[in-house]
């Protein structure tokens, strides 16, 4: 067992990841109560939003420099394309039933997955990202890579930055309302589209920021990585609480560290050798899931929003 | 409750609409070729020859390679009028290492009634599925990659009872049985390793190989660290990292495609474990080094073959593969997929000559051409190509690459002797 403390460092850094992504997920379900299966896609195109600007920028120029243009420019693209999706694709069926918008959203994350593929160059094949040097720190027993740091640094200010913005401003303020119950939003005088639009914002933010923490961590980045993702991150919603923001950090953050330990100690467990290993981890996360909403079935921190049915 | 219930509707639909949509692909590239005659009578006739290979994403570099391989065998028998009257030309299908897609297209082709024969696939997963359309049809199948022993030998192989399936199923490469027992011996004997870690991807070829070194290589009295396996498409592997640390492995041996060993391997010594990684054909191939970059060098594998570089007759294929400018790694099975072609392409000439100089009609055609390339010999640019009851190469030449200077280099060649 003495290598617990860094396969939870491992799971503490892929769960940052799915709770970055997870956010955008809960975020737009917690207000207009869709489930954006198209969000994975936004984080894969963020991603290849920031890859674009590094291939733009002179050859040879220091990561460290480049790293806030590439996040500048995976978030312009990921925030206008989570935009458009709600200003095209699901604001023209907001009375519609819950399938119909479901469906659109399945069938944009096809789209956008294929226009990658199709129109990005080389996207048929996994494309090369900068990485943060791959020379690892050494904290204790613990190895931890500059991609790393910075992914869970990434993740904590956005969770800081997004919980005073809720909390304070405002628009985070209306948003909350618009959450508990737009009618009466709306007619306590909130722009409950301007609200949708900015969750479905903050969202592709939050993506564009993974995407980019992604590709450093990995060195690559596929046309299809959105949706594995996309599903772990939807999953880490649900298992937090889908409509609650710290609930989709916090469920990221289980769901990373039950995979990495299911990984390394299932095995472990007499009589389990077959079912353990990198090959059983999803399904061990899943069935984490499958249990949580057995005990509780509103996710870990519950649904600050009751049911409004 | 209506949300819950809806929230689990959405993921069960979604789980099922996105599996669908994976397999729900098919190429329609054959309605081009259609209507080019080939009735067998005319003075010079139009015969295709298939090709089936990953063309895009996961393995596609290795598999383009199969496709332009096949390509310049064809383009040099048309202008070298290898069988006069006839001109060939190639119709690749993309299966996208999936075995259910690799079952349409072997369908596709055997509907086509100007397909001849097909080379491929790359993957041995993939050509299990193909297999049974292939031979229903009596169409010839040589494979220039596939190297899981099952496919020729059948499942009892390894206790001696070995039964070929399909009689219409060919393959340049050799066995994964010769492939992975050269790699034992090559970690044990001669990197003197004696604590291996083993990891699959759980697909018919990387859990075969995988199986084999480990048998080998703990015969041969060396020590297995531990096992594991990880799922094609995976991108973290720290979980795993710090298991083989622990493990104190001197050598992890992985059992699969380029796609995941490069990330392994990267995440591997970023890790702190500066431990060689050895594979076998599936992650010999250029793409590999330029992803891992400076985290491949010391990493091994084995291939088929001797290298296609250093082969005199493969000159020629080499200098037209880089004028023309082909996408993909012909290096891995480039050369065996020209010979593949060849093979095909000599067993054409044998079937008119026998004929008078004509093509007996498609479905007499294609199965007279079963027993000509099972007759096969010729010396093809990759080494001499003929084929033992089972429908495997006589050619068991393998090679062990260790990555030096950002390069696949030679260190060892030879045949595996058991």
């Amino acid at each position: 067992m003495h290598t617990l403390p860094q396969q939870l460092a491992n799971g503490l850094f892929l769960g940052s990841m799915y709770g970055l992504i997870a956010i955008g997920y809960t975020m737009v379900y917690g207000i207009v109560q869709l489930i954006n299966f198209a969000h994975g896609e936004i984080f894969m195109t963020g991603a290849f939003g920031a890859l674009t600007v590094w291939n733009c920028l002179p050859d040879g120029m220091n990561i460290w420099a480049a790293l806030p243009l590439m996040l500048i420019g995976g978030a312009i693209v990921s925030v206008l394309i989570a935009v458009g999706a709600e200003r095209f694709a699901y604001r023209p069926l907001r009375g519609a039933p819950r399938l119909a918008p479901l469906i659109t959203a399945i069938g944009l994350s096809l789209a956008l997955q294929q226009a990658i593929f199709v129109w990005y160059p080389g996207a048929d094949n996994a494309k090369d990202f900068p990485q943060l040097g791959t020379h690892p720190y050494h904290l204790g027993s613990i190895a931890i890579q500059r991609n790393d740091i910075f992914l869970v640094a990434a993740a904590v200010v956005c969770m800081v930055g997004l919980a005073a913005f809720v909390r304070t401003s405002r628009t985070g303020r209306a948003m909350q309302a618009t959450a508990q119950d737009p009618d009466t939003a709306q007619l306590m005088g909130i722009d409950t589209n301007r609200i949708i639009v900015i969750a479905f914002a903050i969202g592709g933010l939050f993506a564009a920021v993974a995407g980019v923490a992604f590709g450093l961590k990995y060195g690559q980045i596929t046309y299809n990585m959105g949706f594995q993702a996309g599903l772990k991150a939807f999953t880490a919603a649900v298992l937090g609480g889908i409509g609650n923001i710290y609930g989709a950090m916090l469920g990221g953050l289980v769901l990373g560290i039950a995979e990495a330990c299911a990984t390394a100690y299932i095995a472990n467990i007499p009589g389990m050798h077959q079912l353990g290993g990198q090959g059983w981890a999803n399904v061990w996360a899943f069935v984490l899931l499958i249990v949580v909403l057995l005990v509780r079935p509103q996710g870990l921190l519950g649904e600050r929003v009751a049911d409004r049915a | 409750m209506r949300h819950r219930s809806l929230l689990l509707l959405t993921t069960v639909l979604t789980t099922g609409a996105l599996t669908l949509t994976a397999c729900g692909s098919r190429s329609d590239d054959g309605k081009k070729s259609g209507d080019d005659g080939s009735s067998g009578t005319g003075s010079n006739i139009t015969l295709t020859i298939g090709v089936d290979a990953p063309l895009t994403g996961q393995n596609s570099a290795t598999g383009l390679g199969l496709q332009y391989g096949t390509q310049i065998a064809v383009d040099d028998a048309n202008s070298k009028k290898l069988v006069p009257g006839v001109t060939f030309k190639v119709k690749a299908l993309d299966d996208k290492a999936l075995p259910a897609t690799g079952q349409q297209n072997a369908t596709a082709l055997v509907q086509d009634s100007n397909v001849i024969a097909t080379v491929g696939p790359l993957n041995s997963g993939v050509a299990e599925s193909m297999q049974q359309v292939f031979a229903t049809a009596n169409m010839v199948e040589i494979s220039p990659a596939n190297t899981n022993p099952d496919l020729t030998q059948g499942k009892d192989w390894a206790s001696g009872k070995k039964v070929r399936p399909f009689k219409t199923y060919f393959r340049t490469a050799t066995t994964d049985a010769n492939q992975g027992g050269f790699a034992a011996d090559y970690a044990y004997n001669t990197l003197k390793k004696k604590n291996v870690f083993v990891v699959d991807d759980k697909q018919a070829y990387g859990a075969g190989l995988a199986a084999i070194f480990k048998g080998k290589f703990a015969s041969l009295g060396g020590k297995i660290a531990g096992t594991d396996h990880v799922n094609t498409g995976d991108t973290d592997y720290s979980a795993l990292v710090t298991k083989i640390k622990q493990s104190h492995a001197d050598m992890l041996y992985y059992g699969g495609q380029y796609d995941e060993s490069e990330l392994i391997t990267k995440q591997l010594k970023a890790g702190g474990v500066n431990i060689p990684l050895m594979g076998g054909d599936g992650m010999y191939s250029d793409t590999y080094i330029k992803t891992a970059g400076k985290a491949a060098t010391g990493d091994l594998a084995t291939s088929v073959g001797v290298p296609v570089s250093t082969l005199p007759a493969a000159q020629n294929f080499i200098k037209a593969y880089k004028a023309k400018g082909y996408p993909g790694d012909y290096g891995t099975y480039g050369g065996y997929s020209y010979d593949a072609a060849t093979a095909i392409i000599n067993a054409v000439k044998t079937v008119m000559d026998a004929n008078g100089g004509k093509l007996p009609a498609m479905n007499d055609a294609r199965a007279k051409l079963v027993d000509a390339v099972q007759k096969t010999d010729f010396d093809g640019i990759a080494g001499h190509v003929s084929f033992d009851q089972y429908g495997d190469t006589t050619n068991k030449q393998l090679t062990v690459y260790q990555v030096k200077n950002g390069a696949w280099t030679a260190v060892k060649s030879g045949v595996y002797s058991g």
